[in-house]
């Protein structure tokens, strides 16, 4: 089957500034796939790359095989996008917003008022959905762009930080909608800052810096590559040494000694570490431990490790 | 729930009405909007006529409300500010990359929003005609001429929409456009739509007189039968109907292109 999204070594730059580096991207079809990134990673000019808003000045892209510059016409029959913006028009109703999608989609004015109403009802919008848009909250404004976005039901859809700004009850909210969409059979590429959104939603991450893919994966994948935290605290500074020997002779790694906070530390890769093996093997040593810590990472320790990298390997070469 | 699919063949038609509906419901639920558009004429005509007009002697016989209702036709028709605004708005919100990223025919949408702002100057320029009959204009010669005279005017204001999104999609923020459409106003100024173009230094005469707001205001001024100011031989004045023609056919042959494919080419 066709990949939903296939990028190779794209290129754009605004001025001298590359936004997009060099990417290179396979999305399959069905899920979510988050691009994660800083801001100015390239996450943005990425999105408007596959949704032929913006043409690269080198590489190539497809959306279902199309692509999506020489075939940009039938690339938009087959995506959805809702940008950072919420793309609405405040003077309009709800209602009227999307009835007027749906006449651009060719539904007819008919098909288009039922259409409409039948996605204010779904999306629990219908309450307010003849008032104007300006006295909607922006949690509610951006559901209503999402919507927008699936007014005829786009195989692909692309969600540009959809919660940004967005408070947690709306965050939920989105979170459901998106949900509901790839129940419904869409392939949703969205770009988060939020590792908490990335982790929740995507089946697979997509990390990029300085406009490239700096790591893939499903975000347990990342957070193993990264390895697991254990961390030791000790009674007394006699303790440190005996703690340290024994985690090395057992891992192989040489731990982080922190005097002052009484504390010994390592990063664990690739191997099953568990706390009570942790516990056992101080034990045996006769070290007095006050605390272990045995810490898988969180997603925000990958991307702040991985993106770190990147930005440290550039240092180096400057 | 069984979604609608996406559509197989472009329909200019319906993409461009349904662009037009859009202009047109925001109107309807807006109609201070329609007020504040007449705004500035009425203020004008208040100033103008009453005030400054005490002290302007037309060259030749005239009321001289009579001789500025007809220019304040024109200024309306030439008001770029409305679609430079609104466009300006679409492009920062993300509006007009919405549309282009949909399967729609692009040309339609401003076509669209063109022909609404078309219909909405027609209501603007009917009720501006109520206060001009108000102060004391009047239509000296008949229907047919007065009809072509609006003719003329909505034809002009077509045009000029055309200019307005043209710099809406430049300047792509709604502030800015915002700031930037008191410039506007200068520009009616250097028109004989006030005052007479004859007492001028030469070289700024020559600018009002080549100003596409004097022909279309010349034009409006003969068609109505009210006071003309002199042509200092200036070719535009001198055939004024026909020059308003040509000038809306060159904007229109200006800025439909350009607009086009500011709007639909790919960043």
């Amino acid at each position: 089957m066709v990949a939903a999204v296939v990028a190779e070594g794209l290129v754009r730059r605004y001025g001298p500034v590359p936004a997009l580096d060099g990417l290179d991207l396979t999305i399959e079809r069905g899920g979510v796939c988050a691009l994660l990134g800083p801001n100015g990673a390239g996450k943005t000019t990425a999105i408007r790359v596959l949704a032929t808003l913006t043409v690269p000045d080198a590489g190539r892209a497809t959306v279902l095989g199309h692509d999506v510059v020489r075939e940009a016409g039938l690339v938009r029959r087959s995506i959805g996008l809702a940008g950072q913006h919420a793309a609405v028009d405040d003077d309009l109703t709800g209602r009227e917003n999307l009835r007027i999608l749906g006449r651009m989609h060719h539904l007819g004015r008919r098909g288009a008022a039922r259409r409409a109403d039948e996605l204010l009802e779904r999306f629990e919008l219908a309450d307010a959905a003849d008032r104007l848009v300006k006295t909607w909250s922006g949690g509610m404004r951006r559901r209503l762009d999402l919507i927008a976005s699936v007014v005829v039901a786009p195989p692909v859809l692309f969600l540009d930080e959809p919660t940004t700004g967005l408070d947690p009850r709306s965050r939920t909210a989105i979170w459901a909608t998106v949900g509901e969409l790839v129940t419904a059979g869409s392939t949703v590429l969205l770009t988060t800052q939020y590792l908490e959104e990335a982790d929740r939603l995507a089946d697979d991450v997509v990390v990029i810096d300085g406009g490239r893919v700096v790591a893939t994966g499903s975000p347990d994948a990342l957070k193993a590559s990264i390895g697991v935290r254990v961390e030791v605290v000790v009674a007394a500074r006699s303790d440190l040494a005996g703690a340290a020997a024994a985690l090395a002779s057992w891992t192989g790694i040489e731990p982080e000694v922190d005097e002052i906070g009484l504390r010994v530390r390592l990063v664990v890769v690739g191997a099953n570490v568990a706390l009570p093996e942790v516990v056992r093997r101080l034990d045996a040593a006769g070290v007095t431990a006050l605390d272990v810590g045995v810490r898988r990472p969180t997603l925000d320790e990958v991307f702040l490790s991985l993106t770190g990298n990147t930005r440290a390997a550039e240092g180096r070469a400057a | 729930m069984s979604a609608p699919t996406l559509a197989a063949r472009p329909r200019p038609w319906a993409d461009g009405s349904a662009a037009a509906t859009r202009v047109l419901l925001k109107l309807r639920h807006d109609p201070a909007g329609i007020a504040l558009t007449l705004a500035a004429p009425v203020v004008l005509v208040l100033a103008f006529g009453y005030v400054f007009g005490s002290a302007i002697a037309l060259p030749a016989a005239g009321d001289y409300r009579e001789f500025l209702v007809p220019g304040l036709f024109a200024t309306i028709a030439f008001n770029v500010v409305p679609p430079m605004i609104t466009m300006a708005r679409d492009s920062g919100r993300g509006v007009v990359d919405r549309f282009r990223s949909m399967p729609i025919t692009r040309v339609a949408v401003p076509f669209g929003q063109a022909a609404a702002t078309a219909v909405y100057g027609v209501v603007c320029l009917l009720l501006m005609a109520v206060c001009g009959l108000v102060v004391g204009w009047r239509i000296r010669t008949g229907l047919g001429p007065a009809l072509g005279a609006l003719g003329l005017l909505v034809a002009f204001q077509f045009a000029a929409t055309w200019i307005g999104m043209h710099l809406g999609l430049l300047i792509g923020k709604e502030e800015t456009a915002a700031q930037l459409s008191v410039l506007v106003f200068p520009v009616g100024m250097l028109s004989n739509v006030f005052v007479p173009t004859t007492g001028m230094p030469a070289w700024l005469r020559t600018i009002a007189d080549w100003n596409p707001l004097s022909a279309l205001t010349a034009a409006v001024r003969e068609l109505c039968g009210n006071p003309v100011a002199p042509t200092n031989g200036a070719w535009p004045l001198e055939h004024p109907v026909l020059a308003s023609l040509l000038w809306t056919a060159l904007l229109l042959a200006v800025f439909v292109p350009l607009t086009t494919i500011r709007y639909a080419r790919p960043r």
